[in-house]
């Protein structure tokens, strides 16, 4: 048989959102890739420059529905930069435990994905059903289910609710107690290990190279963390281990998995850890300028890898100019360096365990 | 040990019992003939000639085959097809932690039904397959236009067909079957192994390169996993020295060893052909393509696989053959190792002399396959999918030489006399 292309989306259902991934086969075995995207490009960085800086809140919490507090936070912590205010450490306790909140629900949504991935859709159903724990205390905490709109420029938009702490702990301590079943499903399965081990493995130098970051770059073996490198917020206060794969074979579809799901129990803990120590009294937001003039330059440790923003103002209420970095993006350029020599129906194993999230990758 | 085997409860056999419906068939065209001849004179001497050909041996004959076939395709389908996927959806829904589905005769549109003080969707969703139908059956029936139409239409048939054809030597009781035949294993491996040739045709004909590849796996996966049915077949021959189902059956129906009123049959699961039996299992459930081998249709990366391409009721029939095939390879199982219809407890009410079954073989028959099914299920469902390498690796470097092996130990406690 001839090497023909394939076209793996934009309308498939391996792709978690619209975009095309162009494979050409070999029969089973995958010669070439070639990722496509912009069939949902929303223009993102021009629509920010025409609203005002608390309005664009709003849209970047759309950049990527599944992580929208991460997104939001991101650009309120650049312009808070470029404004050079300071958002008071209530209010920057509560933006960790709602990061870390949203981290969790994040990587239950991938978790969720990357079964059926596999063809397992038991997975799916089972991890939409804890992350439902979560919405719902992000429901508590921010009133919504998704796209927030929590972070603001300056703070956050409301306190936490009353016996709040009692509630993370409870579904917390519940989840955790789930996760065990989980690991009975994914990591105990042979046929699990299978499909994920050894398969679309890429080089800590070539991932560096082709601006992999985040728990992708943390399965080559790499610690690289920007809530350890780059403190933002009280991160420094809390105390975790960033989640790198130990042993010297990362970098394959397994140590990918087994990173981010090791940042579920992570998260959890340090959900726990900031509902003890959070203060219990204190402003969470200040009143921000209205107009800013400078140049703002925020990147965190999103849920797929280094967000960054970079916002600059000309002293009028809205941003002159935006800059997003999304991580997904820069990681769907090196996907062709994971799929080639792969099988085909590993496209779907390698492309699940990186995490993609188009409308951040096609903002 | 006296037989204490449980009874049929078609017996003697579905062609006498068929016999019976045909006869008051006939009789009843018989008296409307009469009547007929009785009205109009001149008719009475053609009309009785007739009812003489009608009663002849040939129409009955051919007649009663006729209904003993429609029997037969009637409880494949209608009984045991819906059931298996009933169960099926059931099953996974309550694996997947909600409810499945829930239509039922209480969501029927029209009157003695549809009440006021009735939940409409509580029920058990037996009938939900049959919307499911109804449903295709309303849809178009598309042809892509680069396909090549004749080979895309003919192949759903072929399936159906080949599938269908198992039943005919599949026996579900000793009473219930349709033919008799002395190589019926032999009949059922190959009407087993027609399907993937109609999976191939329709995956080439679609001209889609979704369905190219999943009809060429396919046809992979019919090499590798074929003949590893077939020798762990060649191994347990060297136990039952024979091919007919009816009879590796009758030689499961003795005690392997009996504590009190409990008695161990002798499936020929336990004893040498245990290997046997594993690789039958991992081979059938390769051939009815379920979840961790269903790699033709994997619709993680294919879509729908080889039959992305089908609408309206012929992807009804390529889709619920499925099903049916997961029957039939259950059930193969069932008689070859696991004691076909004997059952672990012999009860028979003795009527003056009459056995009359309390549990008829039909029913152990029938437990032991829907069992066997929910097996297939609850594993299809718990564990992903392999992939194409992988499994043609499982089918050559795993099963072939465990078979080999099976052949081996086969023939070696035969010369034992195990």
């Amino acid at each position: 048989m001839p090497e023909f292309w394939i076209n793996m989306g934009p309308q498939h259902p391996m792709t978690h959102g619209l975009w095309n991934m162009r494979v050409k086969v070999d029969g089973e075995t995958i010669v070439d890739a070639e990722p496509e995207i912009g069939y949902l490009h929303r223009g993102y960085e021009k629509i920010m420059e025409v609203r005002e800086f608390q309005k664009n809140v709003v849209l970047t919490d759309r950049l990527c529905y599944v992580s929208s507090i991460t997104w939001s936070h991101a650009y309120c912590l650049a312009v808070e930069k470029m404004m050079g205010i300071e958002v008071p450490e209530r209010g920057q306790w509560i933006r960790v435990l709602s990061l870390e909140l949203q981290r969790v629900a994040s990587h239950l949504m991938w978790l969720a994905s990357y079964g059926p991935d596999l063809g397992l859709l038991t997975g799916l159903l089972w991890a939409l059903r804890e992350r439902e724990l979560f919405l719902d205390l992000l429901q508590l905490l921010t009133g919504m289910r998704m796209n927030q709109n929590f972070p603001r420029v300056g703070g956050v938009r409301n306190d936490v609710p009353e016996n709040f702490d009692a509630m993370c702990r409870r579904s917390v301590g519940y989840f955790l107690g789930k996760l065990d079943g989980y690991e009975r499903i994914f990591h105990d399965s042979k046929v699990f290990l299978m499909r994920t081990q050894g398969v679309g493995k890429i080089s800590a130098a070539d991932a560096i190279d082709w601006g992999v970051t985040g728990p992708n770059l943390r399965a080559c073996g790499i610690n690289v963390d920007l809530r350890r490198l780059d403190p933002y917020e009280v991160y420094e206060e809390v105390d975790f281990e960033p989640q790198v794969w130990k042993g010297t074979d990362g970098g394959d579809s397994y140590a990918r998995f087994i990173c981010r799901f090791n940042e579920l129990r992570e998260s959890c803990r340090i959900i726990l850890e900031v509902v003890e120590k959070m203060p219990t009294t204190g402003a969470y937001r200040i009143r921000q300028p209205r107009r800013a003039e400078g140049e703002g330059f925020a990147h965190t440790e999103d849920s797929r890898g280094e967000a960054l923003f970079y916002v600059a103002g000309d002293g009028d209420d809205r941003p002159y100019r935006v800059k997003i970095r999304s991580p997904v993006f820069s990681t769907m350029a090196a996907t062709p360096l994971l799929l080639r020599g792969n099988k085909l129906a590993d496209v779907v194993a390698i492309l699940g365990s990186v995490d993609v999230c188009v409308g951040e990758m096609d903002k | 040990m006296t037989h204490t085997g449980s009874q049929p409860l078609v017996a003697p056999n579905l062609f006498e019992v068929c016999k019976v419906l045909t006869l008051a068939i006939l009789t009843l065209v018989d008296v409307i003939l009469d009547a007929l001849g009785a009205a109009i004179p001149p008719l009475r001497a053609p009309l009785a000639g007739l009812s003489d050909f009608l009663f002849g041996g040939f129409v009955v004959t051919v007649l009663t085959w006729l209904i003993a076939m429609t029997v037969m395709l009637l409880w494949a389908t209608l009984f045991n097809l819906l059931t298996v996927m009933w169960m099926e959806r059931k099953f996974y829904s309550r694996l997947q932690d909600r409810y499945g589905i829930m239509v039922s005769i209480w969501s029927l549109p029209f009157w003695p039904f549809n009440r006021r003080d009735r939940p409409t969707h509580k029920g058990t969703g037996y009938l939900q397959n049959v919307a499911d139908g109804v449903k295709l059956l309303q849809k178009e029936n598309l042809t892509p236009a680069s396909a090549d139409a004749a080979m895309f239409h003919i192949s759903p048939v072929l399936i159906a067909s080949s599938t269908l054809m198992i039943f005919v030597a599949l026996p579900w009781s000793s009473g219930f079957y349709v033919a008799r035949l002395e190589f019926g294993l032999l009949f059922v491996l190959a009407a087993f192994s027609l399907a993937p040739l109609g999976i191939l045709i329709a995956g080439w004909s679609a001209n889609n390169k979704y369905t190219l590849v999943g009809g060429l796996r396919a046809a992979a996966m019919l090499m590798a996993y074929a003949i590893p049915m077939i020798l762990a077949v060649i191994a347990l021959t060297f136990s039952t020295g024979t091919l007919n189902l009816f009879e590796i059956v009758e030689q499961q129906e003795r005690a392997l060893f009996t504590i009190g009123p409990l008695s161990i049959p002798a499936w020929y699961l336990f004893g040498p052909q245990i290997l046997g039996f594993v690789v039958f299992t991992v081979a059938i459930v390769a051939e009815m393509e379920r979840i961790p081998f269903d790699i033709p249709e994997a619709e993680a990366e294919l879509v729908e696989g080889w039959t992305t391409e089908y609408s309206g009721m012929r992807f009804g029939i390529v889709f619920g053959f499925k099903w049916l095939r997961m029957i039939a390879g259950a059930a193969l199982i069932v008689i070859l190792y696991l004691g076909g219809w004997n059952g672990p407890v012999f009860v028979n009410l003795d009527l003056g002399g009459v056995l009359v079954p309390i549990l008829p073989e039909e029913v152990y028959f029938l437990a032991k396959v829907w069992i066997l099914c929910l097996f297939f299920i609850w594993l299809s469902w718990s564990i992903p999918r392999i992939r194409i390498d992988q499994i043609l690796q499982i089918g050559w470097k795993r099963l072939v030489p465990y078979a080999l092996l099976a052949i081996l130990i086969g023939a070696a406690a035969r010369v034992v006399g195990l």
